[in-house]
């Protein structure tokens, strides 16, 4: 019987060979990947944030509207393309609309609690030191909540990055591309790297967005572990 | 001056926290709100900044009702002082102090020296501390900075709520004195919380003193040690009464002017200068101003029956147990 290795090494080989050969749309897709996330969590974030603040002023409120973004993630992507291309056609926008969608229920929430959650000490001294309810938002609850919605977005981008890969389904582009070609015609290599390079792209956002939290973090005093990167920035800062 | 005119505060879900108060907080005074948990004691502190608004009656600020002024102003020049200090974590120390001066839009060129003065009054110094965080001081430190916040725009009126509570014995006692010798220097009217009617006593000009709701007793530390006005009183002071009496009584209050058998050496620059009684022996003098209590103990170790009392290097008089045992007689007050 002959050693399963040879097998191993030849599917190796063929993802290496599918790499080289599609060096260039490779890194092409990749790139329009990482556009339609950032257009999206560039367009989500004002909004979720500026719901979560929404959400402090009134609790019935807050009940509502992290009710609703909670229903949200329910729905299927693929269903909710087919709700917004009536709207938006087909192509990147619909796509990216649904991803604002989907990543409001980490940004609310978290802005709401990072908001709501802070030494009570603070506020009543805040408040007892004449601020007024907007300087105390501006002054005391956002700077000391920055880390926390930090996390919310983090959450929120890797989420979104998995998602958007279904979006090449109408027509958005991105690693998805590959993924559907390499179902269509049965072409493993074409969809492991594809997928390789998806989970890479979200582990590479996470840790981004985690050191910037982590940098909030250490900039509002809270005592926690840096990362390597982290310390490194520090230092360069310092 | 803040005057309380039969105030009462009933909250939402009809707790009274306060029933029909009235008293007067003078000028430049401290004056101390003591009492059990729950007595009220915090709410009425709360009512002069408007943190909380009356049910019935009005807070006068000198003759205006606070009712007629802006809360935000109204709070902004008024200090206030909490046991859990609050203070911003995010923000250095510098700016935590500057906060105050910043909502009341000072220029930055008079808000920096301000930030030094008050960080050296504390006794921290500021090439040391303005750019350190919070989170890396001690307890006492921050309490120190938390002091020192309420008082960054030199507040009329500076309220304090259990301001010591959370230190440790050693701190509180240093921060109570140091907090003392700062008091003497400005002219605000101090409204000071606090449970420990040992507080109350040390830095009271006037205490008032709570149950349930309605203030049983409004009167100086030496009134009210030497006249309870009710058994609740009595009790709260606890049976050491005496003797802390004698804490509040200051040793030029008790001492007689009879110099005999003392006299100073070291000429009359010296500030305290030592004593020598007939037998030759080297006393250490008392001062006018330390507490007759101190002045017991000091008898009691000594080999003396009289202490000699030594002002600015004069010798101005003697304590012995006898002086001591008089003033709590309440002959002398």
């Amino acid at each position: 019987m002959e050693p399963p290795t040879p097998v191993v090494s030849g599917q190796l080989v063929a993802y290496w060979e599918f790499i080289v050969e599609n060096f260039s749309q490779l890194l092409f897709r990749t790139g329009e990947h990482a556009e339609i996330i950032s257009i999206a969590i560039a367009i989500a974030v004002p909004i979720g944030v500026g719901l979560g603040i929404l959400c402090t002023f009134d609790d019935r409120l807050a009940t509502v509207v992290i009710w609703l973004a909670g229903i949200m993630m329910t729905i299927p992507s693929i269903a909710l393309f087919g709700i917004l291309i009536p709207y938006f056609g087909i192509g990147a926008e619909p796509v990216i609309v649904a991803l604002v969608l989907y990543s409001q229920l980490p940004v609310i929430r978290n802005t709401y609690v990072g908001l709501t959650d802070i030494e009570p000490a603070a506020l009543e001294a805040g408040r007892a030191m004449g601020m007024t309810r907007l300087q105390l938002l501006r002054k005391v609850q956002l700077p000391k909540a920055l880390p926390v919605i930090m996390a919310g977005v983090r959450n929120s981008v890797v989420i979104l990055i998995g998602i958007a890969a279904i979006g090449a389904f109408i027509g958005a582009g991105g690693l998805g591309t590959f993924i559907f070609d390499g179902i269509a015609r049965a072409d493993v290599p074409m969809i492991v790297v594809a997928t390789i390079i998806l989970s890479a792209l979200a582990l590479l956002f996470d840790y981004g967005f985690g050191v910037t939290e982590q940098l909030f973090r250490l900039r509002n005093g809270e005592e926690i572990e840096p990362s390597r990167l982290t310390r490194v920035i520090q230092r360069v800062r310092a | 001056m803040i005057t309380f005119e039969h105030v009462t505060k009933e909250y939402p879900d009809g707790t009274v926290a306060i029933e029909d108060i009235s008293f007067t907080v003078e000028e430049g005074t401290t004056t101390v709100l003591v009492g059990p948990s729950g007595c009220g004691k915090t709410t009425t502190m709360k009512l002069v900044n408007r943190l909380e608004e009356p049910t019935e009656g009005t807070v006068h600020r000198d003759e205006t009702p606070i009712s007629e002024f802006d809360t935000i102003q109204l709070r902004r020049e008024t200090g206030y002082v909490i046991q859990e200090i609050g203070l911003f974590d995010h923000m250095t120390v510098a700016d935590n102090i500057a906060t105050v001066p910043r909502l009341n839009d000072w220029d930055e060129s008079d808000i920096d020296p301000r930030i030094d003065e008050l960080l050296e009054l504390m006794d921290l110094p500021p090439d040391q501390y303005r750019d350190s965080y919070p989170t890396e001081l001690s307890g006492g430190q921050r309490q120190r900075i938390g002091v020192a916040r309420a008082l960054a725009s030199d507040p009329d009126v500076l309220l304090m709520d259990e301001p010591f509570g959370a230190l440790d014995p050693i701190t509180r006692e240093n921060l109570q004195d140091e907090f003392l010798s700062i008091q003497s220097k400005l002219d605000t009217t101090i409204l000071f919380v606090t449970h420990s009617i040992d507080e109350a006593l040390k830095m009271g000009d006037r205490i008032a003193i709570f149950d349930v709701g309605e203030i049983v007793q409004y009167d100086t530390p030496q009134a009210i040690l030497e006249d309870p006005k009710t058994e609740f009183v009595e009790d709260f002071i606890g049976s050491d009464r005496p003797l802390k009496k004698l804490q509040v009584t200051t040793v030029s209050d008790v001492m007689s002017p009879a110099t005999d058998g003392f006299a100073t050496v070291g000429g009359s620059e010296t500030p305290t200068a030592a004593v020598q009684s007939d037998g030759g022996q080297s006393v250490t003098p008392l001062s006018p101003t330390d507490t007759a209590l101190s002045a017991l103990s000091r008898l009691v170790e000594s080999d003396h029956g009289r202490l000699p009392v030594v002002d600015e290097g004069k010798l101005i008089g003697t304590v012995d147990d006898e002086n001591i045992r008089h003033s709590n007689d309440g002959d002398r007050s």
